[in-house]
């Protein structure tokens, strides 16, 4: 019963959120004189012959991965109640110090790819390091100083692309730097598809795939199953009391942003180790803020984030076949939007609905602060989250 | 009130998320030529045109190509379908690969951001030819695939030796909208022409956006900006090749009492107002609709080059000057000779500044 309920709160918002933003695009598409049950067939249908389906899983997967790091990266510092708007900037700049690094050496495999993934963690974590030192020195709002970090990494990485790591012919019309060696690249997972009696297409799922799935668990264990996780989301709930009881909120500040822009620096990674080689004028832009939204969409924890990502990924996918289908592509954008606002407005609703349900239960009046971001912890770590779940075992 | 102000912080985070999500792509790719997809006999001509980010309805580079795709339908029938990408313009691919699976053929990507994906796409669909517009595929060895290039230093040449000729100041200027190799040989095109004329003459160069910043071919708020510093500086005639910021140059031209020119389509035509008609001289036509129909009618003649780039110069009239307005009228004879020694290789145009 405890847990059925839990599950339940923690699925109520994003499941009402969903529900919710496919009711309000219906009735757009509606007005549009489009037929909204049309275009929810298209978007399920992947395909006829296996091999079509297969490449419309292996898309789907491809753009969940960045999207899901993204989402990830943002929610490290949401969780602490910090707003890294920059997690575009920091993947940008680290996506080009990797692909210098990477082109510069020539290691043996395995290596090549861990100084290249190091990199960018590094360089993500230094930039992202900047907002938390402005923060906790001068007091600047890391919104603020990340939105205007964006800027400066933009510009910064723009110039080193055509000044000293131009690594393409004079004259060539897209600009990179060098490319990466085959050792340094990860090769695509097709294999996986033969394994398990799958059509195998020529679209390579990305070989990034298991990184990001282990960077997934180990936050999924450090955020819910450690001091420091709980350190992170008592800070973030009342940075005075849990000075009080010995956490060191700047440090907090300071850690929370590494972490965040560490992960932030992986997300160019699928694109540039799976399919590009190298970064180029035209490498994929906008993940950082996609991130944001899909963070808000998996409630900052990373099975909802997964989850969330791959809802996009699917959305995003459907754009092609509705094009196709003579459908206004538009209607993705509807839907991703109106899941964004639905999201939000679901959350506080779930939020408020958690709230009242404890104070029912007759709990300490003092649980007021839940954030609207990240109430409930994932399921089933009651060890490292005492007292909502007290409080929720109580009223059971 | 704390849980309020997290609410109107999160309402903040998630607006900037939907203004990302949001693309300014127009209503969509849909209404292309005919009906679309099945019911077709098989040897109906299905052409596919993928755009990059922009989307038709720009009023330049891919409404061209579709304007060009759509007069060999005219011509030959069958159908078109053109796909524009999302957002971050990430699934370029996808739109190649789903056209070939849908069995278009052939198929067109518009735009040279096409050129790191369409290679792999090609080798992966043999029996399907493509063309990408303003990509060289030389050394990508596919048989399949054509390069459509333009002589854009050449065209860019003659609006240079134009701005020169008709310069009272002796200052010009040059609006680029993001700072690429392409929109660089429409520079050094036009720097060389403007010196071929008077080698004193001084000429302004700004872009709009840095490489890999694509906001510049979007930005006319900007390229008013830079152009009324030129014509602020002493410039009485400023060149732009900077797609849809370029309406802020004709802007600042109008403001200014100055001259502007034009870029790939005839845009004293496409503009739509009275008052910065007045200010296009003339416009460097880069006639990516005869390129797209050309490259069509050599599909359905069976006599497409393949693995080849086909250079659309000012021989073939793939480049050019507008004369539309009636502005160059008095210089047309010395702009024709400077054509006929580029044509004839007495002049070599520099592609790089």
């Amino acid at each position: 019963m405890t847990l059925l309920r839990r599950v339940g709160l923690a699925l109520f918002a994003p499941v009402l959120a969903v529900v919710v933003a496919l009711l309000i695009s219906t009735a757009v598409m509606a007005a549009l004189r489009v037929d909204p049950f049309q275009v929810f067939a298209v978007m399920l249908d992947l395909g006829d012959t296996p091999s079509q389906q297969v490449t419309a899983i292996v898309v789907v997967l491809n753009r969940a991965i960045p999207l899901f790091l993204a989402g990830l990266a943002v929610a490290v510092a949401f969780r602490m109640g910090l707003f890294n708007i920059g997690v575009e900037g920091q993947y940008r700049l680290a996506t080009i110090m990797a692909a210098v690094a990477g082109a510069a050496v020539a290691l043996p495999g395995p290596l090549h790819v861990l100084l290249i993934v190091v990199v960018a963690m590094a360089v993500g974590a230094f930039w992202a390091g900047i907002v938390a030192v402005l923060k906790v020195t001068r007091g600047v709002s890391e919104v603020i100083s990340s939105i205007m970090l964006n800027f400066v990494a933009l510009g910064l990485a723009s110039f080193l692309l055509t000044g000293p790591f131009r690594g393409s012919p004079e004259g060539a019309s897209i600009i990179s730097t060098a490319e990466i060696p085959e050792s340094g690249l990860l090769g695509g997972l097709n294999g996986l598809f033969d394994a398990i009696g799958l059509a195998n297409p020529p679209r390579q799922l990305y070989g990034f795939l298991p990184i990001a799935v282990l960077v997934g668990v180990a936050l999924a264990v450090l955020l819910g199953r450690t001091r420091f996780g709980f350190d992170l989301k008592a800070t973030g709930l009342s940075p005075s009391a849990a000075s009080a009881s010995g956490v060191d909120a700047r440090a907090m500040v300071v850690k929370a942003m590494l972490l965040s822009g560490a992960v932030a620096g992986l997300i160019g990674l699928p694109d540039l180790l799976g399919q590009t080689g190298a970064y180029t004028t035209d490498f994929t832009s906008g993940l950082g803020f996609l991130g944001i939204a899909v963070a808000l969409l998996g409630r900052n924890k990373p099975v909802g984030i997964a989850l969330g990502a791959l809802l996009f990924a699917f959305l995003d996918r459907a754009l092609v076949p509705l094009q196709i289908q003579q459908f206004p592509a538009s209607v993705v954008t509807i839907i991703q939007g109106t899941i964004v606002l639905a999201v939000v407005v679901a959350n506080e609703i779930a939020r408020r609905l958690t709230r009242r349900s404890a104070e029912r239960g007759g709990a300490e009046p003092s649980s007021a602060p839940e954030p609207g971001t990240g109430a409930v912890g994932p399921p089933g770590d009651a060890s490292a989250e005492g007292r909502p779940s007290t409080r929720r075992e109580v009223q059971a | 009130m704390r849980a309020s102000a997290r609410g109107m912080a999160l309402l903040l985070a998630g607006s900037m998320a939907l203004a990302a999500c949001a693309s300014d792509e127009p209503a969509g790719g849909g209404g292309g030529g005919g009906g679309g997809g099945g019911g077709e006999a098989a040897e109906e001509l299905q052409i596919g045109l993928a755009y990059d980010t922009g989307g038709r309805g720009d009023r330049s580079f891919n409404d061209s190509a579709y304007a060009g795709a759509q007069a060999a339908v005219d011509e030959f029938g069958g159908t078109v379908q053109d796909l524009s990408p999302n957002a971050d313009a990430s699934n370029r691919a996808d739109l190649l690969t789903q056209l070939a699976d849908e069995g278009y053929n052939p198929i067109i990507a518009v735009g040279f951001a096409y050129g790191d994906v369409i290679g792999e796409v090609a080798g992966q669909y043999p029996g399907t030819t493509f063309a990408i517009v303003d990509s060289s595929v030389a050394e990508l060895g596919q048989d399949n695939l054509t390069g459509l290039l333009f002589a854009e230093e050449e065209g860019s040449f003659l609006a240079g030796a134009a701005a020169a000729l008709k310069s009272e100041t002796g200052t010009i200027g040059f609006v680029g909208g993001v700072e690429t190799p392409l929109i660089a040989k429409f520079e050094a095109g036009y720097v060389a022409g403007a010196q071929a004329v008077n080698p004193a003459i001084q000429v302004l160069t700004e872009y709009i956006s840095p490489a890999g910043d694509f906001s510049g071919f979007n930005d006319p708020a900007r390229g008013q900006i830079l152009a009324q510093g030129m014509y602020d500086g002493g410039a009485d005639i400023v060149y732009h090749a900077a797609g849809g910021s370029g309406i802020g140059v004709f802007q600042a031209a109008a403001a200014s009492n100055g001259r502007a020119i034009g870029v790939d389509s005839d845009q004293y035509q496409t503009v739509d107002d009275p008052a910065l008609q007045a200010v296009i001289m003339t416009s460097m036509l880069k006639r990516v609709d005869n390129a797209v129909q050309g490259f069509i009618g050599n599909y359905v003649d069976g006599s497409v080059p393949g693995g080849e780039d086909v250079v659309n110069d000012l021989q073939t009239e793939g480049v050019g000057l507008a004369t539309t307005g009636g502005q160059i009228d008095d210089i047309q004879d010395q702009v024709d000779q400077y054509r006929q020694q580029i044509i004839d290789g007495e002049i070599e145009v520099p592609t790089t500044p």
